[in-house]
């Protein structure tokens, strides 16, 4: 028996390539290539000379890599100031969903209270909602409270739109964690806000982690509202600011490219890091 | 039990999810109710109420000549979007389940449209698509495809079927790794037993595999149903609902009716009829995810 393990792990490792596996392979890489291609594109865009982009034909790739245009870029576009104003305000909203979301997702995951159904249906149900079909409505009454062109605005609509979510993915981590470790010390007199800072959030930190990069995302990716709302240069958030290089008499392709990518870039890899937990709190914890 | 009786406020429930109530009724309710209610009051272009209006709105609205094919648009939007979406991301999904050299880099690729901004992703097909430096008219007139350039997002027909094609593109990410979540509940032992008992792959996939998904197909299916009726940034980058109103759908339109045109009232009861159409998608959403399990 033990002569015989290390050649069965070895055949494990070495898999043959059979026709179906270089078929999958394969497969796999064209899916893969298909999503990213857009991506590529841009970053090829981004480092063309600015004589180059407006040639007819487009060349496949530049004559020569322009790595410069990401050093140029802060200072033809007011990259800067969008990078702040999307940080602060997904920072902010974030913020605002955590310190209410998970409270609500505690009680509502360790308590059977009156009104628990129809509190688990509002969240579930404005989860569905979006920004943009409410846009007429959320616009009114920014103007009624005077916050037009404000960042306080975006971040309370933002906060309020992903705050769902939150609850919901966090509501169902909290409710996996076994109720006695919290009785205990509940017996030498901890309060329930004690119990959940010092013994819960802690063993809840992938959901804590899943809400704040999802809101955080959620924000700094969003656009209508941010459309509607800001319309001063130092407000406007990325996706407002870099789109509206689009309207420019001569459009600023390389740049526009540049700082998309790096709006882009971090949002991935922060992405890639919940994507197991996403599934979940997405579909209302009917898939897993 | 007897110890978390004695620990619960006099106040219940109300200090916990108080807070996270009273911001969803502010920020999300409200607007909803403030939304509706426009709708049947008369609004000036400085945004002033000016008085009710009962029904003119709405009146006025299905006296636009462009609403038919717009609703009509719309439909096809959502239903081919969705369909493509689906068809596409059921064989995507089983190839990312299968073990191949490579695959957490091919699912992390898959990862980028999901979660890239829909902005910028739009921006960069709307450069690949253009008429002039469009690197689709290079690929296509090298490959002999087409003889001279053409200006894809400048016709209606071309214009929709890429904003399809987009579309598509962002909805197939989310899609599949809903659907891999649900492969991934399928049990090994029975996939086993089939194939000991001489299943071929194709069989397998259409009575055990298939059914078993079928959960995860219809939830991602009404979630894509909603986000694609939703979709508002890829039409309004690529076209902006141009030429004319020949790529609009009823959200794009409602947005054009308030913000360009100033009509807040009837583009108020545009988007409540958008709205209400959202809701009985939600409702079949709240039937097909069985959310009360998941809530026990």
């Amino acid at each position: 028996m033990k002569l015989a393990l290390p050649t069965l792990r070895k055949n494990r490792v070495k898999k043959k390539w059979t026709g179906r596996r270089v078929t999958l392979t394969i497969s796999g890489w064209i899916i893969g290539l298909i999503f990213i291609s857009p991506y590529i594109e841009m970053l090829v865009t981004s480092v063309k000379p600015k004589r180059e982009i407006t040639a007819i034909p487009t060349a496949y790739l530049p004559t020569e890599w322009t790595w410069h245009n990401y050093i140029e870029v802060w200072t033809k576009i007011p990259l800067l100031g969008y990078i702040k104003s999307s940080f602060f305000i997904a920072l902010m909203a974030t913020l605002i969903v955590l310190i209410l979301a998970i409270p609500a997702a505690y009680y509502s995951a360790r308590n059977k209270f009156r009104g628990r159904t129809l509190f688990l249906l509002l969240v579930l149900v404005t989860q569905m909602f979006s920004p943009t079909a409410l846009v007429i409505g959320i616009f009114r009454e920014i103007v009624k409270f005077h916050l037009v062109d404000t960042y306080l605005a975006l971040i309370l609509v933002y906060a309020a739109f992903n705050m769902a979510f939150s609850i919901w993915i966090l509501s169902s981590f909290f409710a996996s964690i076994p109720v006695e470790i919290e009785e205990a010390a509940w017996i030498d007199g901890a309060t329930r806000m004690q119990t959940l800072r010092k013994i819960i959030l802690p063993l809840a930190i992938p959901g804590v982690v899943t809400a704040f990069i999802f809101t955080f995302i959620a924000a700094w990716n969003e656009f209508v509202i941010a459309l509607t709302i800001t319309s001063s240069v130092n407000h406007q958030p990325l996706t407002v600011g870099l789109t509206s290089l689009i309207g420019q008499y001569q459009v600023q392709w390389n740049f526009l490219f540049t700082g998309s990518l790096i709006a882009i870039v971090p949002v991935v890899i922060l992405f890639a890091a919940i994507e197991k937990y996403l599934v979940g709190g997405l579909t209302a914890g009917s898939v897993k | 039990m007897a110890t978390t009786k004695l620990r619960k406020s006099k106040f219940g429930a109300l200090p916990w999810i108080g807070p996270a109530i009273l911001m969803i009724f502010v920020m999300v309710l409200w607007p909803a109710i403030e939304m509706i209610r426009t709708s049947f009051q008369n609004v000036n272009s400085t945004g002033k109420v000016v008085g009710w209006s009962g029904i003119t709105n709405y009146k006025d609205l299905m006296h636009n000549p462009d609403l038919p094919s717009i609703m009509v648009r719309t439909l096809l939007w959502v239903v081919i979007v969705t369909f493509f979406t689906i068809i596409i991301s059921l064989p995507a999904a089983q190839i990312l389940h299968q073990k191949f050299p490579g695959r957490r880099l091919v699912r992390y690729a898959l990862i980028v449209p999901w979660a890239a901004s829909v902005v910028m992703t739009s921006t960069s097909w709307k450069w690949i698509l253009d008429g002039y430096y469009g690197i689709l008219n290079r690929i296509l007139t090298d490959l002999h495809i087409i003889s001279e350039p053409v200006d894809w997002l400048g016709t209606p027909n071309q214009a929709f079927i890429w904003l399809i094609v987009v579309a598509v593109f962002v909805s197939v990410p989310f899609t599949s790794y809903v659907i891999l979540a649900g492969l991934t509940t399928v049990p090994d032992d029975i996939l086993e037993a089939s194939s000991i008992d001489g299943a071929n792959p194709w069989t397998r996939y259409r009575f055990i595999i298939f059914p078993l998904l079928r959960p995860a197909l219809l939830v991602s299916a009404v979630i894509n149903l909603i986000n694609v009726f939703n979709s508002f940034p890829i039409i309004w980058i690529m076209t902006t609902g141009g030429p004319g109103y020949a790529t609009d759908t009823t959200t794009t339109l409602a947005y054009k009716i308030s913000f360009r045109d100033q009509n807040i009232g009837q583009s108020a009861s545009m988007a409540t009829i958008n709205f209400g159409i959202i809701l009985i998608f939600i409702l079949i959403f709240l039937k097909v995810s069985k959310w009360k399990e998941a809530t026990e």
